[in-house]
């Protein structure tokens, strides 16, 4: 082994606003037409998937009252489910955000005294950038998910929930496989195509020699059952049951919200979880365990349960649907702004709609990028569509924007505060009340819309300030000779 | 029957055309119209961007505007989603926040009665065949509120296949955002831009002469592309193809 970046470059702690970031992904036309391709194939295939099911509907709204259900008695669930695992033979951890949850994973590791860890592909592990915290501790972790491994070989960011690897093509994984493989292990073989089985193949070997040697494991779960303690993880490939399976020690960092209070309720998601994120009617491989089994899996099991903002989230009436997520990345594929930018630009592990919502509340909206996000929609209702726990997205949206641009009362860290409007509104906020102004006097609009029907030959092709956004890429509206009021006033009722 | 029309601020400004082919159209139809002077914006800009302070009086406003009328009628899917769906949340939040239960009686009486255009002709009056006439190829596109906020479904279409003489083409990939958005088309410019790109030429690839849709503001970003790059499509909202008859054709 000689590598020695081993981390997922994590993403930049400065990143830049969404228009911004989306403007290069937008220019690029290899990065759009991988998108678009992959997107369109995806969504294409959910919607069959998903009319197969007379039910669908019902299964829907059943997914949102158990979730809905949940949240409202976390806290109880939580510890049923603590004392449940560790009855099993588990370990249970509380991490109230990152750096404790990256502390505790590093002390078990390190106590275990091994220098490497395999991976299950884990968004909650992603979000608190664990892959660094290890490197920094001198541990390798490597990812055994197809994508998430040309990702890691490639030192490239995920832009994908469920398919990280979305802005590659086969070309380009190729051309990955074949630089990189070798510095962390066995090397691609020689010659390599592009053809999909080849690349399967090669990436198959090298992981091989990784799962047969590896002692530990970190994953994440899907859905943790309350009432029985079980732990459960949906894969496609097989590399999450060999994670899961064949290490001694096993540590899942999980998000608080994944919990559902029984084992029946896993019934609901078996069925639409699949059939939104990969649009099968069951995935290929779906583990689960329950602590530990003498002579049968890991002989160690630690389950970290993750909040990161959370609970913050949870005390907000309108933005706790979120925690409903379930992770399919359905919103993703469907969305027409996540098609055109990309999953960098929005600067989080949490792309697309989803992470236009998520990541403003569990970071809270004081960065650049976090101010922009709940902006990066164009609000079509697209991904409330196909969401298959009913997250009214564009609802959030628009709540988060209210936060952005009025300020009000937020959770962070457990304390109740108003914030203030976010700064650099001042010409937005003045412009918004004046247009109010003018709107609620119909005299002044209508003496407001004369004065632009007299001034129309005049418009200018280009406007300045704000106005330039439009004019950069459109012609502007001709404004008529007469407006609407003025006609109505001089055909239908008497003149004033 | 009596109806009164909503027309929205950005066709009294910038569209009374389309005003005015409803007002004709509805007439020909035999309802009597009546056009409430005190209206004017249902404050969808200030809500979407995040402003609902603002929005409140406006909604106030549209409310005793067309206080007392059994049916208002609205040519813009987003202005009578605006009303239906988000009018009740705002009444609702100012409860919430303390501040009485005025707006969300006010948001409770105006929203049931109030019809976008084609909900109007199908639902209320019961026709798909309005006697229009326009000779021409069009092409339809749906715009997201109407689509999904107020699941007008095929009811545009189906008005716009009765008409007479009409070529109607199937728009491939309609379902998709023309990427207007409201303030997302001046604060995200390059994706709105590439989101429209790909709708017109979606559109130009179907032959038709004519893009209709029902929201002028979507439309309004359309032409505005089709402009800029000197296409010989144009844009029309539907109001306006349903008011012209052989007799009087649209001007
Ligand atoms: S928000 Fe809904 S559609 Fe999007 S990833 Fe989560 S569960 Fe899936």
């Amino acid at each position: 082994m000689t590598g020695t970046h081993l981390g997922m470059p994590a993403f930049p702690a400065v990143a830049p606003a969404f228009p911004a970031a989306a403007r290069e992904a937008v220019r690029d036309e290899v990065l759009r037409a991988n998108l678009r391709h992959a997107t369109h194939t995806i969504r294409d295939k959910r919607r069959r998937a998903v009319a197969e099911l007379a039910d669908w509907d019902r299964l829907r709204a059943a997914g949102k009252a158990v979730k809905d259900h949940t949240l409202r008695h976390l806290d109880r669930y939580l510890l049923q489910l603590d004392a449940a695992v560790t009855a099993a033979g588990g370990t249970v951890h509380w991490a109230a955000d990152a750096d404790e949850a990256n502390r505790i994973v590093t002390d078990l590791v390190r106590a275990t005294g091994e220098r490497e860890v395999v991976k299950v592909k884990s968004m909650a592990t992603q979000e608190i950038g664990l892959n660094e915290a290890l490197e920094e501790a001198g541990i390798a972790a490597y990812e055994t998910d197809l994508a998430e491994l040309i990702v890691q070989l490639g030192h490239d960011r995920p832009s994908h929930i469920l398919v990280p690897a979305i802005h590659r093509n086969r070309a380009e994984i190729r051309d990955i496989f074949r630089a990189e493989m070798g510095g962390w292990g066995r090397p691609a073989p020689e010659p390599l195509g592009d053809d999909p089985r080849e690349l399967a193949e090669a990436a198959r070997l090298h992981l091989r020699e990784k799962f047969l040697r590896a002692k530990v494991a970190v994953s994440g779960a899907n859905f943790m059952v309350a009432e029985t303690g079980t732990m459960v993880v949906f894969e496609s490939e097989g590399n999450g049951r060999m994670c899961l399976t064949l290490p001694e020690t096993l540590i899942s960092v999980v998000g608080i919200e994944k919990v559902v209070p029984t084992f029946r309720d896993l019934e609901i998601f078996l069925q639409t979880l699949p059939r939104s994120s990969t649009a099968e009617r069951m995935n290929p491989y779906t583990t689960m365990w329950t602590g530990t089994t003498d002579g049968d899996g890991p002989s160690a099991f630690h389950l970290v349960l993750l909040d990161n903002g959370r609970t913050d989230t949870l005390a907000d009436p309108t933005g706790r649907q979120a925690l409903r997520c379930i992770r399919c990345s359905a919103c993703l594929n469907v969305c027409p702004v996540y098609e055109r930018a990309g999953g960098h630009a929005y600067g989080s592990v949490y792309p697309g709609p989803i992470g236009a919502i998520l990541s403003p509340q569990l970071r809270g909206t004081g960065s650049a990028i976090d101010a922009s996000l709940p902006y990066a929609s164009t609000l079509c209702g697209a991904c409330y569509e196909v969401c298959p726990v009913a997250i009214d997205i564009p609802e959030v949206l628009v709540h988060l924007r209210e936060r952005v641009a009025q300020g009000g009362p937020v959770t962070r860290g457990g304390v109740r505060v108003t914030l203030r409007p976010a700064d650099g509104r001042t010409a937005e906020r003045a412009a918004m009340r004046a247009a109010r102004l003018l709107l609620d006097r119909p005299g002044a609009l209508r003496a407001a819309e004369r004065l632009l029907a007299r001034a129309r030959r005049l418009a200018p092709r280009t406007l300045p300030g704000a106005g330039r956004g439009w004019t950069d890429s459109r012609e502007l509206p001709t404004v008529a000779a007469e407006s609407f009021r003025d006609w109505w006033a001089r055909e239908r009722s008497d003149p004033r | 029957m009596r109806a009164a029309l909503f027309v929205t601020c950005v066709n009294d400004a910038l569209y009374p055309r389309t005003g005015i082919a409803v007002v004709r159209l509805l007439e020909r139809l035999g309802v009597d119209v009546d056009f409430p002077a005190a209206q004017s914006c249902c404050g969808q800009p200030q809500y979407n961007t995040g402003y609902r302070y603002e929005t409140e009086p406006l909604l106030r406003r549209t409310a005793r505007a067309f206080d007392g009328y059994p049916y208002v009628v609205t040519p813009s899917g987003s202005c009578a989603a605006m009303i239906r769906e988000h009018y009740p949340r705002i009444g609702r939040k100012a409860a919430e926040e303390g501040r009485g239960g005025e707006l969300a009686a006010a948001a409770a009486s105006l929203a049931p009665r109030v019809y976008e255009l084609t909900e109007f002709l199908v639902d209320v009056l019961g026709v798909t065949d309005v006697g229009a006439y326009f000779p021409h190829t069009v092409t339809y596109h749906p715009s997201c509120h109407g689509l999904r906020a107020l699941g007008l479904g095929d009811r545009p279409r189906r008005l716009l296949a009765a008409v007479k003489g009409l070529d109607l083409v199937e728009l491939p990939g309609a379902e998709e955002c023309c990427g207007f958005g409201g303030t997302f088309a001046v604060k995200n410019l390059d994706v709105s831009t590439a989101m429209g790109a790909d709708k017109i030429a979606a559109a130009a690839g179907t032959g038709a002469r004519v893009l209709c849709g029902a929201d002028n503001s979507c439309l309004a970003h359309l032409d505005g592309l089709l402009r800029r790059a000197d296409s010989p499509m144009r844009t029309l909202h539907l109001a306006e193809i349903l008011a012209a008859t052989e007799e009087e054709p649209l001007p």
